[in-house]
C-alpha cells in the first residue's frame, strides 16, 4: 500500500498542486493561451471523431470475430492487439510508411490534421473491440431464437435485442478509446510534426512547457488530462455497477 | 391434425439426431415428447418451430406446409428452458414484444399484456426487470410472452428443467390448468417421465432419433411396446423371466400357490412407500427382486428385514417379456 | 434395478457442434461485414507494419546487422531491457500483492483503490513523466533535492525511468489477476486452511498455481508495454545517448537526423521492437485459450 501511494498518489497530487501555484488566474491564462487552447481543441475533437469511428468499426470487428468463421480469422485477433503492444514511436513510423512522404499509395498526410486522426485511430483500435467481444460471446443464442419465434427479423433482433445488450460494453470501450486518444503522444512525434496551431496536441504542449521550464503551465494542461482520466474511470465504474444490476 | 410430421430426418455432421420421423400431433391437445437426453426430442421440437431446418421430410402446421418457412413466419410460441428473457426490457415490454413486431396499436398491446400478466399472476411485476424475478416467475413471463402472439402452436423445451423440484411441481400443474382453459395445441419436451405422465394427453417416446411409442399415459405405462418404454416410464424389476412393475407384485409372509420363496435382504421406507429387495431362495446369485407397497400394507403384513416371504406377480391381461 | 433416470449427460447437439449459435443468414449478407473489417485492418495495421519490415531490409541484411552493432544501439537496447526487467519485476510482485489485497480482504477505500488502479492506463504518459519530475527532480522537486543530496539521483537517471515505466504498466498485471482471483473463489484456500496450511503455504501451493496463466499473461503484457514506453521516459530521462537513451528514444533521434544510415538505424531499432511486440502477442494469444479451458 505504501509503495502504491509513493508511486501513484504523491506525483499526481504534485500536478494538482503545481497547477494551482499562481492561483486561478494563472491557471486559466495557461489554458486559454492561443496555442494551448488550439492544442486542446484539436486533441478533443480528433479524440471524439476517432471514438465515433471506433464505436461503429469496433462493434463490427467484434461481431465478425465472434460470429463469422473463415480462414485467417485467428491472424486478425493478433492484428487487432498490435496497436496495443507496439511502442508508440514505432506506431508513428509504421503509419508514416503508408501515409507519409514515401507512401506507395501516393498520399502524404504527414504534418496534417489527418495525421493526428490517423494516429489516434491506430492506437485506439483494440479498445471497443475488446470490451464488446466478451459480451458478444456470452450472449445466449436462445434470446435471439426467442425474438425470431416472436416474429422479429434478423435486423430487428440486432437493433432491439443485441445492441441494447452491447450498449454498456460499447460505452466502456468508447470511454477508454477517448481517454487513450486524448493522451497520445509517441506516434504523433514523427507523424504530425507537432506544428503549433495545426497539428500540435495537448501532450506535446505539456512537453514544450516542461522544456521551457514553465512547470506551472505544464501542470495546468496536465490537470485537464488528469480530470478526464478520472471521469472515464468513474464512468466505467458506474457502467459496471449498472450491468451487475441487470443480471 | 394440427401438426403433421412426415419422414423428417436431421443429422449434425456424423451424428444422426432424427431418423424418419412420422408423427401426428392432434389439435388442442397437450402432447409430451419424452425421452433420454440426446435422444432427439429437442431437435424435433426445434424443427417444428423452425429454429432448425430438417434435412429430409416435411412439417405441416394446420394444413400449411411449413417446412421451408423461417421461425419468424410460423406463428409458433416457444418457451426455452432458461427463459431467454430480454434482460434490458421490463416484464411488460417482454410480453408485448411479439405484438410490437406485428405493429399493433399501443392500446391493444397494453390491454393484451395486462390480460396475460394477470393470467400468469405477474401483474404486480409489470415494470420490473427479469433479473428481479425468481426462476419460476421468469418462466411464467416467458409463457405469457409466447401466448401474447396468439400462436397456432405452443412449444416448450424442458420448460421446468432449470427450476427447484417444488416449483417444478407447481408449474407443472399450473400448465395443465392453463391448457385446459386455453386449449392451444401444446407440445412440450421433457426427460422426466413423471411430468409427462401427470400433464400430457398424449406421450411420444423418442429414443436414439426414433419414435418408440405413441399413446396416452395409461397406454404407455400399462401396455408398453418395448422394454425401453417400460423401463423409461416407470420402475421395473425381473421376476420369472418377465419384466414386472414392483408395485404389481403380491408379497406375503406365508406360502401360497405359484409363489416364489425368498428373503427380504433390504427394506427402506420412502415417504408412504416401502421398498423391499427380495433375494429368491432358488436363485441366490440373481439380483434381488424389487417389491414396493404402501407402508400400511407393509406394517399389516409384518414385512421386516430378514423375514421370509413369498412373492408372485399380480395377474395382468398383458405382459412384456424380458429380453 | 432401473428406477428413475440418472443424471443425463450433455446433450449430443451441444457436444457435436460446440456452442450452438443460430447462424442462418444469406451468404451475401455475411460477406459485407467480413470484407469491411478485413479491408479496414489491412489499411490501418497490416500493410503499414509490412512496409516497415520492407523498409528495414530495403538495402539488404548487411546494413541492418551493421546498425545493430553500433555501440549506442547496443546500449539503448540493453538499457531498455534492464529498465523493463526491473519495472516488470516491481509490477509483478506488487501486482500480486495488490490483487490479493483487493480480492481477499475488505478495507475502507477498497473501491477507490480499485478505481485508481486504472489511472495509469487512462492518463497520458507525458502527464506521468511530468508528475514524477515534479516530485523527484533534483532542482525543483519536493523530494528530489533531499534524495539527491543523499546521493540518489532519480530523474534524468535510470531509477526515474524505471519508476515511470513501472507506473504505466502497473495495471496490466492487476487487471489480469483480479478477475481470475474473483472467479476461482476462496473455497480451495479455505479447504487448505482447514487442513492446517498457513497463509503463506496456502498462497504458494493453492493460489499461485491457480493464477499462473493469468499472471504469465499479465507479465508478458507488462513486458511489452515496458519495452515500448516512450513519452514518460522521454520527459524523465533527458535522452542522453549512451547514458539515458532507451531504444524508443533512439528511434526518434535517428529518424529525425539526416542520412540514410541513420534512417536505416531508426527502422532497424523500430523493427526489432515491433518484432518483440508481435512475438509477445503471439505468446499471449496462445496462452489465452488455455485459460478458458481451466
Amino acid at each position: 500500500m505504501l509503495w502504491f501511494s509513493l508511486l501513484v498518489l504523491i506525483p499526481l497530487l504534485a500536478i494538482v498542486i503545481q497547477a494551482s501555484e499562481g492561483g486561478w488566474q494563472a491557471y486559466w491564462d495557461a489554458l486559454t493561451s492561443p496555442q494551448t487552447a488550439a492544442a486542446l481543441r484539436l486533441t478533443v475533437t480528433q479524440a471524439l471523431l476517432v471514438t465515433l469511428v471506433n464505436i461503429v468499426m469496433g462493434t463490427t470487428i467484434a461481431w465478425v470475430l465472434v460470429r463469422d468463421r473463415f480462414w485467417g480469422k485467428q491472424i486478425l485477433e493478433v492484428v487487432i492487439d498490435i496497436p496495443f503492444a507496439l511502442p508508440t514511436i514505432v506506431a508513428g513510423l509504421v503509419l508514416l510508411s503508408l501515409y507519409g512522404p514515401s507512401s506507395p499509395l501516393g498520399v502524404d498526410w504527414a504534418n496534417t490534421k489527418g495525421a493526428v486522426f490517423l494516429a489516434f485511430l491506430f492506437v485506439t483500435l483494440p479498445f471497443v473491440v475488446r470490451t464488446v467481444q466478451p459480451v458478444l460471446i456470452e450472449l445466449e443464442p436462445e434470446v435471439e431464437e426467442a425474438a425470431a419465434s416472436l416474429g422479429a427479423t434478423r435486423f430487428r433482433t440486432f437493433a432491439s435485442i443485441i445492441l441494447p445488450a452491447l450498449a454498456p460494453a460499447i460505452t466502456s470501450g468508447a470511454a477508454l478509446s477517448f481517454a487513450r486518444g486524448l493522451s497520445e503522444y509517441g506516434s504523433l512525434v514523427l507523424l504530425s510534426g507537432n506544428l503549433p496551431y495545426s497539428t500540435e496536441v495537448a501532450s506535446v504542449r505539456i512537453l514544450s512547457y516542461v522544456e521551457g521550464d514553465k512547470l506551472t503551465e505544464a501542470a495546468a494542461v496536465a490537470s485537464i488530462l488528469l480530470v478526464v482520466a478520472l471521469l472515464v474511470i468513474v464512468l466505467l465504474d458506474l457502467i459496471s455497477r449498472r450491468v451487475a444490476r441487470h443480471g | 391434425m394440427s401438426i403433421k410430421i412426415s419422414g423428417v430426418g436431421k443429422r449434425f455432421g456424423d451424428f444422426v439426431a432424427l431418423s424418419d420421423i412420422d408423427l401426428d400431433i392432434p389439435s388442442g391437445q397437450l402432447t409430451a415428447l419424452l425421452g433420454p437426453s440426446g435422444g432427439g426430442k429437442s431437435t424435433l421440437l426445434r424443427i417444428i418451430a423452425g429454429l432448425e431446418l430438417s434435412d429430409a421430410g416435411t412439417v405441416e402446421i394446420e394444413g400449411t406446409d411449413a417446412t421451408d418457412l423461417p421461425a419468424q413466419k410460423r406463428n409458433v410460441g416457444f418457451v426455452f428452458q432458461h427463459y431467454a428473457a430480454f434482460r434490458h426490457m421490463s416484464v411488460a415490454a417482454n410480453v408485448g414484444f411479439g405484438l410490437k413486431i406485428r405493429k399493433r396499436p399501443k392500446k391493444e398491446i397494453a390491454g393484451k399484456v395486462d390480460e396475460l400478466l394477470s393470467l400468469v399472476h405477474l401483474s404486480q411485476f409489470a415494470d420490473r426487470l427479469p433479473s428481479q424475478l425468481s426462476g419460476g416467475q421468469r418462466q411464467r413471463m416467458a409463457l405469457a410472452r409466447a401466448l401474447a402472439i396468439e400462436p397456432t402452436v405452443l412449444l416448450l423445451d424442458e420448460p421446468f428443467g432449470a427450476l427447484d423440484a417444488k416449483v417444478r411441481k407447481e408449474l407443472r400443474a399450473w400448465l395443465r390448468r392453463l391448457h385446459d382453459e386455453m386449449h392451444v395445441t401444446t407440445v412440450f419436451v421433457t426427460h422426466d417421465q413423471e411430468e409427462a405422465l401427470e400433464v400430457a394427453d398424449q406421450i411420444v417416446v423418442i429414443n436414439n432419433g426414433r419414435i418408440e411409442q405413441v399413446g396416452t399415459p395409461d397406454e404407455l405405462y400399462d401396455r408398453p411396446s418395448s422394454e425401453f418404454v417400460m423401463s423409461f416410464l416407470g420402475p421395473i424389476t425381473m421376476l420369472d423371466g418377465r419384466l414386472v412393475r414392483p408395485h404389481d407384485i403380491e408379497v406375503v409372509a406365508v406360502p401360497f400357490p405359484d409363489a416364489r420363496a425368498g428373503r427380504i435382504s433390504r427394506s427402506s421406507r420412502v415417504g408412504f412407500e416401502v421398498r423391499l429387495e427380495v433375494n429368491l431362495i432358488d436363485t441366490p446369485q440373481a439380483p434381488p427382486v424389487l417389491v414396493t407397497l404402501t407402508r400400511a400394507e407393509a406394517t399389516a403384513k409384518r414385512l421386516d428385514q430378514g423375514a421370509a416371504v413369498w412373492i408372485k406377480p399380480v395377474e395382468a391381461d398383458w405382459s412384456c417379456h424380458g429380453r | 434395478m432401473a428406477e428413475v433416470l440418472t443424471e443425463p449427460p450433455v446433450t449430443a447437439r451441444a457436444a457435436v457442434t460446440g456452442k450452438v449459435i443460430t447462424v442462418r443468414s444469406h451468404s451475401g449478407f455475411r460477406w459485407v461485414p467480413r470484407l469491411v473489417v478485413i479491408t479496414y485492418l489491412f489499411f490501418l495495421v497490416i500493410w503499414p507494419v509490412a512496409l516497415v519490415a520492407k523498409a528495414t531490409f530495403s538495402r539488404g541484411l548487411a546494413p541492418v546487422i551493421e546498425a545493430l552493432q553500433q555501440p549506442d544501439v547496443l546500449f539503448a537496447f540493453q538499457l531498455t531491457l534492464s529498465i523493463a526487467f526491473w519495472a516488470v519485476l516491481i509490477n509483478t510482485v506488487f501486482g500480486v500483492i495488490i490483487s490479493i489485497l483487493l480480492t481477499r480482504y475488505t478495507f475502507p477505500g477498497r473501491r477507490a483503490l480499485s478505481a485508481m488502479i486504472d489511472v495509469p492506463l487512462s492518463v497520458s504518459p507525458i502527464v506521468v513523466g511530468l508528475a514524477l519530475l515534479l516530485v523527484y527532480s533534483g532542482r525543483t522537486g519536493w523530494l528530489g533535492g533531499v534524495l539527491e543530496s543523499a546521493g540518489l539521483q532519480i530523474v534524468y537517471a535510470p531509477p526515474g525511468m524505471i519508476m515511470a515505466t513501472a507506473f504505466v504498466s502497473l495495471p496490466l498485471v492487476i487487471r489480469e489477476l483480479v478477475p481470475v482471483l474473483n472467479e476461482i473463489g476462496t473455497d480451495q484456500e479455505q479447504a487448505a486452511r482447514s487442513l492446517g496450511a498457513s497463509a503463506m503455504q496456502s498462497f504458494l501451493r493453492i493460489t499461485l498455481p491457480a493464477i499462473k496463466w493469468a499472471l504469465l499473461y499479465g507479465v508478458v503484457l507488462s513486458l511489452a508495454r515496458s519495452l515500448g514506453e516512450f513519452g514518460a521516459v522521454k520527459i524523465v530521462s533527458g535522452g542522453v545517448a549512451m547514458r539515458t537513451q532507451t531504444a524508443t528514444l533512439l528511434v526518434e533521434e535517428r529518424y529525425q537526423q539526416f542520412g540514410l544510415d541513420n534512417t536505416i538505424t531508426a527502422y532497424t531499432a523500430a523493427f526489432v521492437l515491433a518484432l518483440i511486440a508481435v512475438i509477445a502477442l503471439v505468446v499471449v494469444t496462445s496462452l489465452r485459450p488455455k485459460e478458458e479451458y481451466r
